[in-house]
Parts: C-alpha cells; structure tokens; sequence
C-alpha cells in the first residue's frame, strides 16, 4: 500500500452476518457426480492392488521404474516400456500427523501420513499413503521400514485404500 | 541493457483492497475496487487500458465455474482484449509476468493486471474446496487434503538439513509484525516464537501460527510500454525480468526438500535481468509465505540463501525490514492475508511501492533499486517470479 493511498477499500462482515442471514445471502449447493475412468496405466494398477501386487511402470530410457504407473514416461515423453511389480515394503521418506479432517473440523485420534518410497522402484519413487499399528506417532522415524497391510480379499475393491496402511516393518 | 522483448515494459500504477476473512464486496466489486486504485494512481481511465489480464485460483471457491468471465466486468475487460491465467498459488505473480508479454511484444501499449480471490463464499470452510485439486484414482480415496501435503514437505525440508520449529517460527514472528504496518492486512500482530510452537498442532510439523488465513480481496497493477510510460511517469517501476516453470504433478515422485521448478523460474528472471548474484544485487523481496517454512523454502530455490541457510538468515535479522535483505516487508501472506491470487499480485504491488520510495512506514532501508516478488502453487509444482527495477 502506497503513502499517497488516504482511503482502503472493503467493507468487513463477521462469519456469522453471513451464516445467520443478517446481510443478503444467496444460498447452493450444486448436486454434480463424477465417474472417473482410471486410464490405461492406472487400471493395471487398480487391478493389481485386487490381488496384493503394486504395479509400476519402466522406462528403458531413462532407467526409471516409477510409481504410480504412467502410459508415458513425462521425461522422456514416450510410451513406457513396460509394466513390472515392484515390493509392498519400503522407506518413510516424510511423514506428518494430521489433526484436521478434509473439511478443517478438527480430529482427536490423528491420522498419520506419510510419502513412503517402495523396494523395487527408482529411488525416490514414493507413493502418498497412511501409516498404523504405531501406538505413539513420536515412534515414527524418517528412513523406518514399513510394509503394507492389505484388507482381506472379499474387501479388495480395486482402489488405493484397499491397502489399509503401512506399518513398521520392526516392532516400535 | 539487453531487451528481451520488443518494448521494455513498466508498471506505472497499483491498488489494492483490504484482505479479510468475509468481505462484503463480491469479487467483481473487490476486481474494481483495486482497479480504479491501479488506474487513478497511474493516472489514466479504463479507456487508456488496451489488454486485461486477470488472476484468479480455483474455481470452485466462489461455485462459478467460468470464473474468468464472471469477473471480467470488475478487472475493466468491457470491450477488450481480455484472458484469465490460472496457475494454482502461482497465479498472482504470474498474471504480471503474462501482463508483461501482453506490452513487451509491442501488441499492445498498456495492460492492466488484476488478481482476485473471494474465498469465504465456500463454507463451511474453503479448505474443503482444495480437496478437490488431487488426482482422483490415486489420491482421493486416502483423504488426502492440502495441509497435509504441506505438512510433508516443510517435515522433509526440516528433516534433510536438520532445522527446528523454533527457527522456522521466526518467519512467521516477523511476518505478523511487519503487516502492523500495512493498513489493508488482516493479520498483524506483535507474536513471540513461543506463541507459535504453543499454539494449536493442526498437522505436524504445522502448527496454527505457521499458516496465513483464508482471506477475501483483490489487487492490481498497470502496465505500460517504455514510450507511454515515460510520458505520464518520472518515476516509472521496470519489469526487468520474468520466469515461471512446473514440475511434475507426481509430487511423491520428487525430493520435497528443494523447489527446483522456483530455481528454474528464477534463473529464467535472473537472466533477463543480468543478475548474477541474486543476494547481493536484489535489494528487497516478496517471497510466497503461505506457511513460515515457504519463506525459507523459497528464498533457497530463488537462491537468495543457499541449501539449508535461509533460517540462519532469518535469525541473524538479515531479512527484517531493516536488515541487508529484507524480505516481505509488507507482512506476506502470513500477516496481509493469504486471497490466493490476489496475494501474489499483492506482493508484486508492494515491490512497486517500495521501489517507488511510497511504502511509508514499511519503506525498507537505503535506496532500493531492484526489488524480486515470487509466487508458488499448483501442486508443490509452480514457480512464479518477477524481478523489477527502479
């Protein structure tokens, strides 16, 4: 804001004029659904998951084996090689501890989260996923192993959650 | 110097509204509202203006899904050359680096750069909004939200160079205390470090005091070609240089402990402006701090402070507003407020005042000649920057 400028423009309400009608509101909520297709690489991906297996995708030229699968690679702009399975074990690469949901309300038990780099895959190849069976998150370390925990296989449903979590390859 | 366009290109003029959690002006009200600040500081009227850029995050915020043209009355578009830009967080910086072009390849003489938030229509809280931003197959079906994202990149930059919380506090500190200076900021404060690490853990490494509020408002600038600005202005700001560049959306697919992408943006700029090195020859900068950490993860990849010395910076006051290099001296997004785009345009505007010797009780020290505003966003994947020169 400049010195010459006497005058700031904007009128401030609280929340609750707005919430409570005590200003004009206009009130919507738009009733919109999606159906996502997963894609060439991702629907190999979703299937492997139905049967415990992690599928990434190579590139011969840049020698990467990448997860989440792609159809192309984006470095070298070309169709992947092939597709290849890489472990269900892997390396905390960062992790954080949220007490917000999705909405910004607030959460008593956390959820721990973590980006977690997978064996088999080029080296920080992580994958965004959460953590459990850690009763005190201070246990969690930077560099811990951890391996997956599948849901049971009439709960399998094709999709990223039907691994339940991480957990510490070692006790904590 | 070296020209890097057809038309060297200069803001002559800059506005703002107040940032606000609720604001009662509509968007398209808020868009004018700093407009007319922009036109009547540099002295001209909207039919001066030949090209309009305007700046504006997600859509779903404000539920208009064609937010470009529900706003295009209040950034002045009637009858004009107009787009909107849209690059996440990055947009506000990058709406001036798009004004730019729009002068600098001599299509047109003036362009008027607006940014534009409005958050508070989505309640309960624009957070949800931001939801839905990820990858749907992927990412979506964990819960995944932007502070958490946040979250794992400031724990993975702290953890790579062994930084504390107490350090990083120190931004946020200085952030709330410049924006006492700022009459438009929505969050000025006299904060200790103490008050940060002690207020509430929203996703840890984030406490509450890291991150700058959701906020409603609007800023603009004017631009104009060197012959049209040299005719209305003894005083005009050069646009010296611009850059901006992504990364990939696979953000767990890269180390989190350094934006490369801000570096590539910062290089693109730096050429153009001949600057060779950014900590001594950049006198003041805006730097995106929409958490404490941002500040310091940015001045690294902008290489103003090398890998893992920003917070050594920081705590030897080097960046305070009357250090050697003072950084955000408006009061950032931490302390003005954080309206995505607006924020970024905001900053780019405060560069224009302090070159401009008009930012009264914010002026920086000495004489600044070059001053440096950067913007971030999309997925940890944006780099914006524009390097300016009185």
């Amino acid at each position: 804001m400049s010195d010459k400028i006497k005058h700031f423009p904007g009128e401030q309400l609280k929340g609750s004029d707005i919430r409570e009608g005590r200003i004009p509101v206009v009130k919507h909520r738009p009733n919109v659904k999606y159906l996502w297709s997963a894609g060439v690489a991702m629907s190999r991906f979703l299937e492997g998951l139905k049967e415990c297996k992690i599928v990434g995708s190579t590139c011969k030229k840049c020698s990467r084996t990448m997860v989440p699968p792609r159809a192309f690679c984006e470095q070298c702009f070309k169709p992947v090689d092939g597709y290849t399975y890489v472990k269900d074990t892997g390396t905390i690469n960062t992790f954080s501890v949220s007490y917000v949901a999705g909405d910004a309300s607030r959460i008593k038990e956390p959820i721990l989260v973590a980006v977690i780099d997978l064996d088999g895959a080029s080296k920080g190849m992580g994958i965004l996923h959460l953590l459990g069976e850690i009763d005190d998150w201070k246990q969690i370390k930077f560099g811990m192993k951890v391996k997956a925990v599948w849901k049971h296989p009439e709960e399998r449903t094709g999709t990223i959650t039907d691994i339940k979590y991480f957990r510490p390859l070692k006790e904590v | 110097m070296k020209m890097f366009g057809k038309k060297r290109v200069a803001v002559i003029g800059a506005g703002m509204t107040k940032f606000r959690r609720h604001l009662k002006e509509t968007g398209k009200e808020l868009a004018w509202e700093a407009s007319k600040m922009a036109l009547d500081q540099a002295g001209l009227e909207l039919k001066d203006m030949q090209s309009v850029v305007m700046g504006t995050a997600p859509d779903a915020f404000d539920g208009v899904h064609m937010k470009g043209e529900y706003l295009a009355d209040g950034a002045g578009a009637w009858h004009k050359p107009y787009s909107r830009v849209f690059v996440g967080g990055g947009t506000g910086v990058f709406v001036t680096d798009a004004g730019w072009w729009h002068v600098a390849s001599g299509q047109f003489d003036t362009c008027l750069v607006v940014g534009e938030e409005k958050m508070s229509s989505c309640y309960p809280h624009p957070a949800y909004a931001f939801t839905t931003i990820f990858d749907p197959i992927f990412s979506r079906p964990l819960g995944v939200t932007l502070i958490w994202i946040f979250a794992l990149e400031m724990h993975r930059y702290m953890h790579v160079h062994g930084i504390k919380k107490e350090e990083i506090a120190l931004v946020s500190v200085k952030n709330k205390r410049n924006a006492l200076d700022h009459p438009c900021a929505q969050l000025g404060a006299n904060i200790t470090v103490e008050d940060v690490l002690n207020s509430e853990v929203m996703c840890w490494p984030v406490q509450r005091l890291d991150i700058s509020p959701t906020s409603d408002g609007a800023a603009a600038l004017v631009l104009a070609s060197e012959d049209v600005a040299k005719k209305l202005t003894d005083n005009p700001v050069w646009i010296d240089g611009v850059g901006w560049c992504i990364d990939s959306t696979f953000w767990t697919n890269r180390d989190l402990y350094y934006p490369k992408y801000v570096q590539c943006a910062a290089q693109m700029a730096y050429k153009m402006a001949g600057i060779k090195n950014p900590p001594k020859e950049i006198d003041v900068a805006e730097v995106y701090d929409p958490f404490d950490y941002k500040e310091l993860h940015h001045m690294e990849g902008l290489m103003l402070a090398r890998k893992g010395q920003a917070p050594k910076l920081t705590a030897e006051g080097i960046t305070q507003r009357d250090g050697d290099l003072p950084i955000n001296p408006s009061g950032g997004l931490l302390g003005v407020g954080n309206p995505i785009a607006a924020a970024g345009t905001m900053k780019c505007c405060e560069i224009f005042w302090q070159l401009r010797g008009e930012a009264g009780k914010r002026q920086v020290k000495g004489d600044p000649r070059t001053g440096l505003a950067q913007a971030w966003g999309d997925l940890m994947q944006y780099g914006s920057v524009v390097v300016m020169r009185s």
